[in-house]
């Protein structure tokens, strides 16, 4: 029996003894620091007017269900994905073109503006150079770049278009290089699939936040690959992680019906935005420009807007007809794009 | 044998609670000073909290007509 490795006296019993005890250590420590609430803190902040946020376009066009769309750094164009009813195939859409990205359930726009990252189902994200050209097959210079061994759930460039990272249904997330294909990182932790990945928006900041169905949020370090902070609070699956805009902070939103907000400097949940009559899943979540409002759709068709201090909700964007799938802010904040099940996407401003 | 993997799955976990464990944390009231301090800084740039006039919000109409 090969025990190398095994240090004196270590077994299983005391192993998880050890580990017990350091979950507890975690609780007492982060206890320690709770002095007070989120919105305690914001009581003497002016309570928020009624916003005048409504739908200002509805976009046509996607044959079935629309499961992902981003926005593209000038601020006009989209790329979004859906399933399309009548053939196996689900396409992209872009600026008016549909582009050749089967299953697809994740869609990215690369920095430059030139090119869409797409993956989902067949395990893959590929990358797609865009073209002026219509006539241009651009199913030829489809690109295949991350492989994982299930379906990819979420994918977004890094700071430029030559790395980008994917979260996936096979429990890990990666970061890769474009140009070769070549793994550069993976980071595991997570017990079952990983459902979302978002990268904090510092320009110097090496860190991304994943949440899956594990229920963990889990913040990690790019180049190491180090799982660096864990959250876990919420009762069921967590469909998608925000970072709030100064990267201090992330929203989480989950199938158990409520969002919640975790600080990464005081390493706690210090909010969560839930009523009792919001019964349904939240699968989306996005900040507006400042961070006071948090945008978050859901599987009753709404999207409601929450007072992130406060915590109360101010508002509630009815429209779609069916799921929301995503929900995402424009580069410059003056808008926010709904993609649905209800097969369209919704500007809102 | 599963019963080392076992043992290195749970040596791994230990590993990975000492380092969370040694995280340097700061007082939520700090935190949450922070947070709000960010909101009231950029809530004036903020269109969807404050509106913006609709002729320089692309997304939204003007409510004048142009004559061709």
């Amino acid at each position: 029996m090969a025990c190398q490795g095994l240090q004196k006296g270590e077994t299983l019993a005391s192993l998880k003894t050890e580990s017990d005890g350091l979950k507890k250590k975690l609780e007492v420590e982060r206890g320690k620091l709770n002095d007070v609430e989120l919105h305690q803190v914001a009581e003497k902040t002016e309570v928020l007017g009624a916003l005048s946020i409504k739908t200002r376009r509805v976009l046509k066009g996607h044959g079935a269900k629309v499961l992902c769309m981003d926005w593209c750094k000038d601020k006009r164009r989209l790329v979004s994905s859906s399933q399309v009813r009548t053939s196996t195939d689900l396409w992209t859409r872009e600026h008016g073109v549909s582009l050749p990205c089967t299953w697809v359930m994740a869609c990215a726009y690369a920095p430059s503006g030139c090119a869409v990252a797409c993956g989902g189902l067949d395990n893959k994200c590929s990358v797609i150079p865009l073209s002026l050209d219509k006539d241009e097959n651009l199913a030829a210079k489809k690109k295949s770049v991350a492989m994982h061994t299930n379906y990819v759930s979420g994918c977004t460039f890094t700071n430029s278009d030559m790395q980008m990272l994917t979260s996936s249904g096979d429990g890990t997330c990666a970061l890769w290089d474009v140009e070769s294909g070549q793994l550069l990182q993976s980071f595991h932790g997570h017990t079952a699939d990983v459902l979302s990945l978002d990268l904090a928006p510092s320009e110097t900041g090496n860190t991304f936040v994943s949440g899956g169905c594990d229920r963990k949020a889990n913040v990690w370090d790019m180049r190491s690959g180090q799982n660096i902070q864990s959250f876990e609070s919420h009762e069921s699956d967590i469909n998608c992680v925000k970072y709030y805009p100064s990267g201090d902070a992330f929203a989480s939103a989950s199938d158990d019906a409520t969002c919640r907000f975790y600080d990464l400097r005081a390493d706690r949940e210090v909010a969560v935005y839930q009523k009792d009559s919001i019964v349904f899943g939240a699968s989306t979540v996005d900040f507006s420009l400042s961070g006071r409002l948090l945008f978050a759709g859901y599987n009753d068709y709404t999207i409601n807007a929450w007072d992130v201090l406060k915590g109360n909700r101010v508002s509630i964007l009815f429209g779609h007809e069916n799921r929301v799938s995503r929900v995402k802010l424009s580069p410059d904040g003056t808008a926010i794009c709904s993609a649905s099940w209800d097969n369209t996407l919704r500007i809102w401003a | 044998m599963t019963s080392n993997s076992n043992l290195s799955n749970m040596r791994r976990m230990v590993e990975q609670l000492k380092l969370e464990a040694s995280v340097e944390r700061i007082k939520v009231s700090q935190a949450a000073a922070e947070l709000q301090q960010y909101c009231l800084q950029n809530a004036s740039k903020d269109a969807l909290l404050v509106g913006v006039p609709t002729g320089s919000n692309p997304f939204r109409e003007p409510r004048s007509c142009a004559v061709v």
